[in-house]
């Protein structure tokens, strides 16, 4: 019986999600009163080893192949079915990120066996002889659902950011074992065949300040105001969904469940109502400012901050406050 | 080319979304439906392939009967054929559901010639379940990327492009192959006339399919903790400015 950690890594730098996917892992073999193991994929993360045993891993599985250099959907999801064929864990927890999902999820197609993605929470009573009860999120976040696992190895993912990482040695350091996974042409196609890096600087991600406009900024021309106030506060301008469907701006400024979940200093929401889409997109802003006509609005309920008035007026106000200051 | 893309029938909640008093289902007394938003651009994708192409978009749902109104939906927007496969509830498993889809996707291939690509939304909105798409396409036995914000044919293969914390990825499929899309790929385009006619008269195959069930159970959904605030209304209209700058220095956003 082990609870094995499924290490996300590109090209054998360890990505953040794992640290708390490691902790959520040791946490819940302590209930059951056994081990936490984790796996790395490719020979490149091998050196991850020394990461894991400071997460108290009693034993990193490193699988090797030489196909495995790069990141691969399907490589990647059958060398992890096959190391838990061979190894047998009781619970499987991989990270709550896109090659997360998609890693669990083709692992667990491979072994025909079901998966819960998005966990938050795993049954408090769980000792690994009964189905496995887990709180999942729906509806990015909006919605909670229980939902039982019965299968003989529980597959889940992580929801990112539930669990705040925390180091805890071991009394031994990791054992370290090599399995050698077998991959054949069928997964050969999906690997990353090129990138383009990404130019540094300050995206929507991880802006400290975003200025957002909704359905009633009105129109393309009349994100001015927005993108002037995001310059002076050195922040970037977002956008709801009615924005993108009405083709004002690009999805790549989309808060939301489908477009690009935030946490800045601050989140000034102008002219938007705030619906469930949105707000999953929004609710981890440190500090929540709406500017909206409507008192009633959802999030002017749910901001800390609220202007009731029209942000045509509003934005342009506080630009022209925020230069007078400045010109002193 | 052919394309196939599988869509689902959601909810559109609004501000709050309710729950039956069973605690088994989204309350939908009150609410519309949709595609999933992320399908929503796949149909817009498959429809965009083919009119640099040529060939034909079918669009296949697994869902109750009232579904086929998504169905119809997506002829709109330029899909040609429609597929539903009834079932008695809202949805079922994943597990159960690509077992379903996949016999579906088989059988239309006997009668109509193998599918170039087979087209999915990254994950559903409202389960949000991330692998109905993996695990067909493994029964199809075809490769899939998922999380494709980029999608074209080069030199008669699939060419995916997909974002990442550190940029862009490509990644290349030969066909017959499967794709699961992302919101952003595309602006899906409204209906026109002629697509509302189109999908008034399109004749909805029916493939009732059985599955079986998976592993994984849903026991209860349940809304999150509400999160109250207090609302500090700095005032109204322009008149706030003052107030609105004295919070971004209290707050140290301005320096």
């Amino acid at each position: 019986m082990t609870v094995l950690a499924v290490i996300e890594h590109d090209r054998g730098a360890m990505t953040g999600a794992s640290l708390g996917v490691m902790t959520a892992a040791r946490n819940l073999a302590k209930q059951m009163g056994t081990k936490f193991e984790a796996v790395t994929i490719g020979e490149n993360a091998d050196r991850l080893s020394e990461t894991i045993s400071n997460f108290g891993a009693t034993t990193v599985h490193q699988a090797h192949n030489p196909m495995l250099i790069d990141y691969g959907p399907e490589a990647w999801g059958e060398s992890l079915a096959q190391v838990a064929r061979k190894t047998s864990p009781t619970v499987v927890i991989g990270t709550g990120t896109e090659r997360g999902h998609e890693v669990v999820a083709q692992a667990a197609a491979r072994l025909d066996l079901p998966a819960a993605m998005n966990c938050i929470e795993f049954d408090k009573n769980f000792d690994g002889t009964q189905p496995l009860n887990v709180t999942r999120t729906r509806w990015g976040g909006s919605l909670l659902e229980q939902a039982a696992i019965d299968a003989p190895i529980k597959l889940v993912t992580l929801a990112n950011h539930v669990v705040e990482p925390q180091e805890e040695l071991g009394s031994t350091p990791a054992t370290v074992s090599t399995i050698d996974v077998q991959l054949d042409d069928s997964v050969a196609q999906s690997f990353v065949q090129d990138r383009v890096e990404r130019v540094a600087g300050v995206t929507l991600a991880t802006s400290p300040v975003v200025v957002s406009g909704g359905r009633g900024v009105g129109s393309a021309e009349a994100f001015a105001p927005l993108e002037e106030l995001a310059s002076l506060l050195n922040g970037v301008v977002g956008c709801s969904r009615a924005v993108t469907n009405n083709g004002w701006r690009n999805h790549t400024d989309q808060v939301g469940q489908t477009g690009t979940r935030i946490a800045p200093d601050i989140y000034i929401a102008c002219g938007i109502s705030g619906a469930i889409q949105h707000w999953v997109g929004a609710m981890a802003s440190k500090n929540i400012l709406a500017i909206n006509t409507d008192a009633q609005a959802n999030i002017v309920t749910k901001a800390g901050y609220a202007v009731i008035g029209d942000l045509h007026k509003v934005v342009p106000a506080i630009s022209a406050e925020i230069r007078r200051r400045r010109g002193k | 080319m052919n394309i196939l893309v599988c869509v689902k029938r959601v909810p559109a909640p609004g501000a709050r979304i309710n729950i039956t008093a069973d605690g088994q289902q989204v309350d939908t007394a009150f609410l519309g439906f949709t595609v999933s938003p992320h399908e929503e651009c796949a149909v817009e994708q498959a429809v965009q392939l083919i009119e640099k192409h040529g060939g034909d978009v079918t669009v296949l749902t697994l869902g109750p009967i009232e579904a086929e109104e998504q169905l119809r939906t997506a002829v709109s927007t330029g899909a040609t054929k429609a597929v539903l496969i009834p079932i008695d509830t809202t949805d079922w498993d994943p597990q159960r559901t690509a077992e379903a889809i996949a016999k579906v996707v088989a059988e239309l291939e006997t009668a109509n010639g193998k599918y170039d690509l087979v087209l999915f939304g990254n994950e559903s909105a409202d389960s949000c379940g991330y692998q109905v798409g993996i695990r067909t396409a493994l029964k199809l036995g075809r490769p899939i990327v998922n999380g494709a914000k980029g999608l074209e044919i080069e030199n008669g293969a699939a060419k995916i492009r997909r974002e990442s914390d550190a940029g862009v990825e490509i990644y290349k499929l030969a066909m017959p192959a499967c794709v699961g899309v992302k919101e952003g790929i595309n602006l899906p385009r409204y209906p026109t006339m002629k697509g509302r006619l189109a999908s008034k008269k399109v004749a909805i195959a029916r493939s009732k399919t059985e599955a079986t069930t998976g592993g994984l159970k849903l026991i209860t959904l349940q809304r999150p903790p509400e999160r109250v605030s207090n609302t500090v209304i700095l005032g109204n209209g322009p008149e706030a400015a003052p107030a609105v700058v004295d919070l971004l220095e209290e707050l140290g956003i301005l320096k």
